[in-house]
């Protein structure tokens, strides 16, 4: 069984501030991470080796600073790291991005048959989790996103069935392989990787492609030139103009506080004394 | 929208070189999601913006539904005229029954090849980011996701998307200049739901999907849905009371449980405390939580960080509760109260009761 | 079977990385191990670097290593509550390559120096913390980490794991940390656009200023303050002694808050946005303080052997000299064929001895004490000379003459004659 997890390193988007003048991204400093969801569907493809046997490529498109990510990723297990990286790359979108992941799992594929491709369920950076159902058209794979829990796997027929996140509830749906998973955060926990595997990962030589390894055959279809959407504009949420009421009286005891800002509201928010009085129990 | 290094916008005024075939595409779309003979309601809300965005082009706004025979599908067209739909695309076939991404997709490729919307909008669910994705690179055209907001650029009649990035530290402006059609997904009630009037169109235009069961490859087994009894129904909440880090144990988290029952109010939480496993996921107000626009938000030990902000600050009336006079949600609370929040919830449990009380006795 | 080195490097700050750098690179298979998710991952704050100790580590640094300033001038402020008097130094001579000192900002620093170290050739692994040492007997062999697996053994471990060294302490080659032998200190990074910092400090792209402060800012309490300029922000920063704090239970927050209301220092921050704070524990034992910094088998480098220069505020310098210099003990045992015995060992500190590190702690090993039981230096000496520059400066119709007698007559009002002579005697006492 061959499994092919697609991660991300990204800044971490809690750390990240807002230069106050330039009101551009400020990376120095922000440590770059694995997308913290792509490390659920890694998990989740190491666990499915640990069970069934097989190995586990891990892959990410990006910057060469991404070899960090990819040794990460390593040292949780991951037999094979490859690092998509070239500057004809910069500038895409989520289109162009798919367009080179398709065709570096094609490249893939072609030494070692692939079964299973895994990401996670979207990134903290884009957010658009459209990377991986683009992927999954490019290669004409069957598409499960939101996967709650790999239920089976037969690797023998071919097929497997998972739970599915909807709205609402829970689908248990079967496919056939291959094809690829998108997980949800909270499917699994991750493993704390042994000595052994830290010395693994950091002496393991990682395979870097540049867009001709990649088997990229469109060099229309990355980087900026194959990205439909473009940014025109970049700026910082406007504070908004109204100051808070700030709730104080003589001795602010929480009682006389509570009281003052009770009257307050409803005096100002009929509306909502009406909708309290109305439901509450 | 993945970034491999930081992307230059591009300077003001930019010559589109649109395809003549693509600049013919015309008419805004709202795909309807409707699963399991329900609508999400998201899918009004988007017909309400799409509605602006129609006028402001001058084109038609259409519904799209796809769902399996019957009297459910029928009842989401007829509602999409009360939200102001001048036409609906209907595609009826037992295949659609439960949501697959293969079957819907085709089916809304093939609506699209044919009759070349310019701009195609989705609600971002897990349904409409499974979709909508497969179906952009389909047609090989750009998506902007969670949008949130939208406007029109009659300059160059391209859709203007805008959208968090970052965790919500900034904003970006996104458009697809030389693609069609243009498709954007945005989150439930990030857009406000439009008033339900009268239909002043009831037309129908019904295609097949030319699909059959058995070449389909991926099978719904079962559905197993949620039981509802505990699960928090925040989205659509009109009062909600949340807590945050400042509640420090969580024992005090039920101090929020008492007042949201007093106020017959949802509860909600940051992320942080989710993590720590005070209270269930859905239960998440934030990015990558639930956004939330009720009438009143109580937000206890909350810092007010951007990645709980964008998922409530559309709140009508927001009450900060925090022991740091300099924490961020006082930049953009209604009212403030800085103390503790373990004496001050009590408090105001003790207060509104009392109110309510009264005028109970009153009324 | 467990992994064996030539030298363990336990952390990856200025010490611990100028010490696997320089092993390294002279073929010693080196394996480092820093706890943070990355070399400097926690750190991004402004600092000083010092070109000297780096140039003879890497003596190509300036090629591609982040820098922001290069320092032009420094500025030496005694502060009272609403004025200082202070001294400037400005020359020519720091503004001409090669630069002597730089302001940087650790976070990019540390994994700049950390990229070299592993291009040498050594095995840097992160995100593991060395929970102990192995001994046989009195002498370490290795390490055990938290990490399944996680012993790994060498001939040498080099202790670069910052002052509050818990390894050391719990191997038992030094004792609690003493809070009279730290001080605790936070530091601000405040933003403002490059033009700005550059008229405001009068200095031209590329130069930097960095202003050392003391006196009434520590409100009697033993310590300094500081401001460094980076390329587009400003590191703000005041610390005291651990032990003064907890005894006037005040916190370094608090002081700096004050500090920012100072009318010398808010008009340079104004209209800044501040984006970062930390705190963090500076050594400011001494000589005095130093620990055990060698034995069977192990060495320590850094700021976990309390090399810090308090009185001139240098610590990053005497990290990397003694990273290296311990690097180059063990180089030079190897080439021997000698093992890493304790004997063998004090080759390291006879070479800290005849280095400025050494020195340096030595000539102000009385310091800490003298600056301890003579809070006047904090308080009223700051006070006295500001008010000596105010009545000599103010021209107000009274004659120079009897100026002159207000300024001896307060002076000596405030300390007595002899506490005068006795001051100026202690003063003199501790430099030397």
């Amino acid at each position: 069984m061959h499994i092919v997890v697609c991660i991300k390193q990204v800044p971490d988007s809690a750390q990240i501030r807002v230069h106050p003048v330039h009101n551009t991204i400020m990376r120095q400093g922000v440590p770059a991470i694995i997308n913290p969801y792509d490390l659920f569907a890694l998990e989740e493809a190491l666990r499915l080796k640990d069970r069934y046997g097989g190995f586990v490529t891990v892959l990410c498109m990006g910057p060469s600073q991404a070899d960090a990510a990819l040794r990460k990723a390593l040292s949780f297990g991951a037999d094979d790291a490859i690092l998509v990286s070239d500057r004809a790359f910069a500038g895409s979108d989520t289109l162009a991005t798919s367009y080179a992941l398709a065709a570096a799992v094609k490249q893939i594929h072609r030494d070692m048959p692939v079964d299973l491709v895994f990401a996670g369920k979207q990134t903290i950076d884009g957010d658009t989790a459209q990377v991986g159902p683009g992927i999954a058209k490019r290669l004409g794979l069957q598409l499960l996103t939101y996967v709650a829990k790999i239920a089976a796997l037969d690797l023998e027929q071919r097929e497997i069935t998972i739970h599915r996140r909807a709205e609402g509830g829970v689908q248990l749906l079967k496919t056939e392989l291959p094809c690829l998973v998108t997980v949800l955060e909270g499917i699994n926990e991750m493993r704390f990787a042994t000595m052994d595997d830290m010395f693994r990962a950091a002496r393991h030589p990682l395979k870097i492609w540049d867009k001709a390894a990649a088997g990229i055959e469109d060099l229309g279809k990355i980087g900026l030139k194959g990205s439909p959407t473009v940014v025109s504009k970049v700026f910082a949420p406007q504070p908004k103009a109204r100051k808070a009421d700030v709730i104080e009286t003589h001795g602010n005891t929480p009682k006389d506080l509570a009281a003052t800002l009770v009257t307050k509201l409803f005096s100002h928010h009929p509306q909502i004394e009406r909708q309290i009085a109305g439901m509450a129990s | 929208m993945s970034d491999v290094a930081p992307k230059k916008p591009a300077s003001g005024r930019r010559k589109v070189e649109l395809d003549p075939r693509l600049a013919a595409y015309r008419g805004v779309w709202v795909f309807v999601e409707h699963e399991r003979g329900a609508t999400h309601p998201v899918s009004w809300e988007l017909l309400g913006e799409g509605r602006k965005l129609a006028d402001q082009l001058g084109v038609e706004l259409a519904a799209v539904v796809l769902g399996p025979p019957g009297p459910p599908i029928r009842y989401a067209c007829e509602e999409a005229f009360h939200y102001g739909a001048d036409l609906c695309y209907l595609i009826e076939d037992p295949v659609l029954r439960d949501y697959r991404n293969e079957p819907y997709t085709k089916g809304l490729t093939a609506l699209v090849d044919k009759y070349q919307p310019e701009i195609v909008l989705l609600g971002a669910t897990t349904l409409g980011r499974d979709l909508a994705g497969s179906i952009a690179t389909t047609l090989a055209t750009g998506l902007t996701a969670d949008c949130t907001e939208l406007n029109i650029d009659l300059e160059n009649r391209s859709l203007a998307a805008t959208r968090p990035t970052f965790g919500g530290s900034l904003l970006c402006t996104i458009q697809t200049l030389n693609y069609r059609p243009q498709m954007a997904t945005v989150r439930p009630r990030v857009m406000q739901l439009p008033e339900r009037v009268e239909p002043h169109s009831r037309r129908v235009i019904e295609e097949p999907l030319d699909l059959v069961e058995s070449s389909i490859i991926t099978k719904v087994l079962e559905y197993i849905p949620d039981d509802r009894q505990n699960e928090a129904q925040l989205a659509y909440a009109d009062i909600i009371v949340s807590g945050g880090r400042g509640l420090k144990r969580i024992e005090n988290f039920q101090l929020v449980w008492d007042l949201a029952r007093v106020l017959g109010a949802e509860v909600g939480a940051t992320r942080p405390l989710i993590q720590a496993g005070w209270v269930t996921a859905d239960r998440q107000v934030g990015q990558t939580g639930k956004t939330v626009r009720p009438k009143l938000y109580i937000a206890a030990g909350i810092s007010g960080a951007i990645q709980h902000r964008v998922g409530m600050d559309a709140s009508d009336v927001i009450i900060a509760i925090n022991e740091d006079a300099n924490a961020q949600i006082f930049d953009f609370a209604t009212y403030a109260i800085v103390g503790d929040a373990m004496q001050i919830l009590p408090a105001l449990t003790e207060a509104f009761s009392q109110h309510l009380a009264t005028i109970r006795r009153a009324g | 079977m467990p992994e064996k080195f030539d030298v363990i490097v336990i952390g990856a700050g200025p010490s611990g990385n100028a010490a696997a750098y320089t092993a390294a690179k002279a073929g010693l298979k080196v394996l480092q191990i820093e706890r943070g998710e990355s070399p400097g991952s926690k750190n991004v704050q402004g600092a000083i670097l010092y070109s000297d100790a780096l140039e003879k580590i890497i003596p190509d640094f300036r090629d591609d290593a982040p820098l922001e300033r290069h320092l032009i001038e420094q500025r030496m402020w005694m502060m009272d509550d609403e004025s200082y008097v202070g001294s400037t130094f400005r020359s020519q001579a720091f503004n001409t390559p090669p630069y002597n000192r730089y302001t940087i900002i650790r976070a990019q620093f540390d994994k700049w120096f950390s990229k070299r170290v592993q291009d040498a050739g050594a095995l840097v692994i992160c995100e593991t913390t060395v929970t102990g040492l192995h001994m046989d007997g009195a002498r370490v062999v290795g390490i055990q980490t938290d990490r399944s697996g996680g012993s790994v053994y060498a001939d040498a471990v080099v202790l670069a794991d910052g002052v509050n060294s818990l390894l050391a302490k719990k191997a038992g080659f030094r004792g609690e940390l003493r809070p009279r032998d730290v001080a605790l200190a936070v530091k601000e990074i405040h933003f403002l656009p490059e033009t700005t910092i550059e008229s405001r400090f009068n200095i031209g792209p590329d130069e930097g200023v960095a202003i050392e402060m003391a006196g009434k800012i520590t409100q009697g309490m033993v310590g300094t303050g500081f401001l460094y300029t980076n390329k587009e922000s400003l590191t703000l920063g005041v610390g005291c002694l651990l032990s003064e704090l907890r005894a006037q239970r005040i916190t370094p927050h608090v002081l700096i808050e004050k500090m920012k209301e100072h009318p010398a220092i808010r008009p340079l921050i104004e209209g800044g946005e501040m984006k970062e704070y930390c705190a963090h524990l500076i050594p400011e034992g001494g000589y005095n303080a130093i620990p055990p910094i060698h034995g069977d088998g192990w060495l320590m480098v850094g700021d976990a052997g309390m090399f810090v220069n308090s009185v001139h505020r240098e610590g990053s310098n005497l990290a990397m000299t003694t990273g290296w210099l311990a690097a180059q003990t063990l180089i030079e045992l190897r080439n021997e064929g000698k093992p890493s015995s304790a004997a063998n060992l004090a080759r390291y500190r006879q070479k800290l001895d005849q280095s400025f590190v050494m020195k340096d702690m030595k000539k102000y090993r009385d310091m800490p004490a003298v600056l301890e039981k003579n809070p006047q230096f904090f308080t009223q000496y700051p006070e006295l000379i500001n008010r000596a520059a105010h009545t000599m400066l103010l021209v107000d119709g009274t004659d120079k003459k009897s100026k002159e007698r207000d300024v001896r007559k307060r002076f000596i009002q405030k300390r007595s004659r002899f506490g005068l002579i006795g001051d100026a005697f202690k003063l003199w006492r501790a430099f030397e």
